[in-house]
């Protein structure tokens, strides 16, 4: 059997737990790691939305373990790799060295595009575990493709065999995409591959992951039912039929992937259908982390204010992956000042030394 | 735990012969920590050591006429006996053998690196407890931002999880703390347990690229089940008031919120400027840290 031209990497029971708040079961994710094995994908991504380490008050606690679920996902998946993802800052080597003793076998190392220089330590303790060190580079928006490119480099440098453009904020356009793939192309050796992980927030997720492609992208993050933060991942089933409609290798079983998602999914795991609406629109608009979506939906409830109002105010302080605490601020700040001037003791504004 | 309260006898500034105190370590920190010590009526800096014979670190310290070597920490001991306490600002790798140098000197040393040779301190908490330690480590700008709020807490309540998270400026994130990113989050953590009292801690570290660059920014999450909140937040501000006194720009950000038995504090730390950029208030608050803990030793010795 050929290698297929574009390796699916299904990211459902990982960015996927951003849309559940967590709350993936052993049981969602046998399910589906067995589905989606049985159709052939290349690798299946398991865990904490925010990665290894995340679970907490600030990301949200979830229900189960990284250990847990990458230890289901082990017991039912026979050919696919098992995913794990860690964000330097958030996710530690002893929580690698457990998830990597259950079964995890690629590791996608996650930080900034503007941060890469935190990567190299944990790239080389992937490596060193025997695990393919991958990196996921993101807000992929905050730098131009040449820039993007020079950071794609640093962690090529340092190991990385795989690097993704990941739209964390899903603000990126088809050409936005073509540049950088491009761009990364012309610095790196030929036997590191690229990769796209696409956000749906401007509905362009399917779009982008194309253009990808076509540029010479070998690995596509995608979920099933597009179930995942904002307005969702590249939705798995379908990327597979665009690319079989281009004549494009993926070696997956189209079929099996709509029946998990129709079936399973949408039914089961999904408690909201995915949309594009006023508030995935303003995190692509706002180039805010779609990550903060269900998190602005709380904190909009809790204290009483618009959560686009909350997402605005994000983009508008530019907040990056994992700064969920700010939503607490802005959102008590927003309701002190609906309710009058001179409330609170807190800065209107974030305070930086100009 | 003794922290400063115990020292309150000590007159700080007290004897005309002043701690004589030295820096290795040329580099921002090190060029911050000086700049500090200067302004300091109880000690006075002799010398500064570095390895690298260019660096701003060792002109700005040559033209205040300190004596420097770029020959590293043992050539600054043969160049000025006498010194009494030692600052590292080098690395983690380079710290233990700094410590066992000064060590066998019967010179004390205080480790601005992730070393974490020495006993963890956080001055207003738990100085009191290692006034004869010969090595101390201040563990992580995190800690220094986040452990009094938790000791605060866990004066008042038992505290059975702490969780902070600290976001920085980009540009005030060094080599130091990139290349050591782990050692951050669990030593800032453990320290939450060790230092600031609680069962278990958690600790994340953001970096954020805006410009303009932001402030430091610490967000603690206490949970602390039955806890009076009017006690807390009394012993809260009472912390804040305690770190102020030598960090003049850490202050409470926006007000506390309680939700659930966790109680959230915000606060945020503006540098000196003194040679950082203001918004690198995560260095300053180390070296602001390194200071106090040699005033206050020196306030001690007179008083031995």
């Amino acid at each position: 059997m050929t290698e297929p031209r574009v390796r699916i990497l299904d990211t459902t029971l990982r960015d996927g737990s951003h849309a559940i708040a967590h709350r993936l079961t052993p049981e969602n994710v046998r399910h589906v790691a067995a589905a989606l094995d049985a159709a052939g994908v290349w690798a299946i991504a398991v865990g904490h939305g925010d990665g290894l380490g995340a679970r907490s008050l600030q990301y949200g606690f979830g229900l189960h373990s990284d250990e847990e679920l990458i230890a289901a996902a082990a017991e039912v998946v026979n050919r696919a790799k098992i995913a794990t993802v860690l964000l330097p800052g958030i996710g530690t080597r002893s929580d690698l060295e457990s998830v990597n003793a259950v079964g995890a076998r690629i590791c996608r190392v996650s930080t900034l595009c503007t941060e890469v220089d935190i990567a190299p330590q944990h790239l080389r303790l992937a490596r060193e575990l025997g695990m393919e060190p991958q990196s996921h580079v993101t807000m992929a928006h905050l730098l131009g493709p040449r820039e993007f490119a020079e950071a794609a480099k640093i962690v090529s440098d340092a190991g990385s065999e795989c690097i993704y453009i990941v739209d964390t904020a899903g603000a990126l356009m088809p050409d936005d995409v073509r540049a950088r793939i491009s761009a990364m192309r012309d610095v790196l050796l030929d036997e590191v591959a690229l990769g796209m992980h696409a956000h749906n927030n401007l509905s362009l997720a399917v779009a982008n992951s194309l253009a990808a492609v076509q540029e010479g992208a070998t690995v596509v993050d995608a979920t099933l039912a597009g179930l995942g933060a904002g307005a969702g991942n590249c939705q798995t089933e379908a990327i597979v039929a665009v690319l079989e409609r281009l004549g494009i290798e993926t070696d997956v079983d189209l079929w099996a992937l709509q029946d998990v998602a129709d079936d399973y999914v949408r039914g089961t795991v999904m408690t909201r259908p995915q949309e594009v609406d006023r508030l995935t629109l303003s995190l692509g608009y706002a180039g805010v982390p779609s990550s903060y979506l269900l998190h602005a939906e709380r904190g909009g409830e809790r204290f009483g204010v618009d959560a686009r109002d909350i997402l605005v105010e994000l983009g508008r302080r530019k907040a990056v992956i994992g700064q969920e605490d700010m939503i607490l601020e802005i959102g008590a700040e927003l309701a002190a000042r609906r309710e009058g001037p001179a409330r609170g003791t807190g800065s209107m504004t974030q305070r930086s030394v100009t | 735990m003794k922290g400063e309260a115990s020292l309150s006898g000590l007159d700080v500034a007290g004897s005309s012969a002043r701690f004589r105190v030295a820096i290795v370590g040329s580099g921002n920190i090190g060029s911050d920590l000086l700049a500090k010590l200067q302004r300091s009526a109880a000690v006075e800096v002799v010398g500064v050591a570095g390895i690298d014979p260019d660096s701003d670190g060792l002109a700005r310290a040559r033209a205040l006429g300190l004596t420097t070597t770029h020959e590293g920490l043992e050539r600054l001991l043969e160049l000025e006996p006498g010194i009494e306490l030692v600052f590292d600002a080098t690395s983690a790798s380079a710290h233990p053998h700094h410590a066992q140098l000064l060590e066998q000197r019967g010179i004390r040393s205080v480790d601005l690196t992730p070393a974490a040779l020495g006993p963890p301190v956080v001055p207003p908490v738990n100085l009191g407890d290692h006034l004869e330690a010969a090595d101390v480590n201040l563990i992580t700008c995190g800690a220094q931002a986040t452990v009094p709020i938790v000791a605060a807490v866990s004066k008042v309540a038992d505290v059975a999880y702490a969780e902070t998270v600290s976001t920085i400026a980009s540009h005030s994130a060094g080599p130091g703390t990139r290349e050591n990113v782990d050692e951050f989050t669990f030593a800032t953590a453990r320290s939450l347990e060790t230092v600031g009292g609680a069962a278990r801690g958690k600790s994340f570290i953001i970096l954020n690229p805006a410009e303009p660059p932001l402030l430091m920014r610490n967000t603690v999450y206490v949970e602390a089940p039955g806890v009076d909140r009017e006690q807390a937040e009394q012993a809260v501000r009472a912390a804040v008031g305690e770190v102020a006194r030598y960090v003049p720009g850490y202050r409470l950000a926006s007000d506390r919120q309680f939700r659930d038995d966790v109680l959230t504090v915000f606060v945020e730390v503006e540098g000196a400027g003194d040679y950082l950029p203001a918004y690198a208030g995560n260095l300053d608050i180390m070296t602001s840290a390194a200071v106090r803990v040699a005033e206050l030793y020196a306030g001690a010795s007179t008083t031995a």
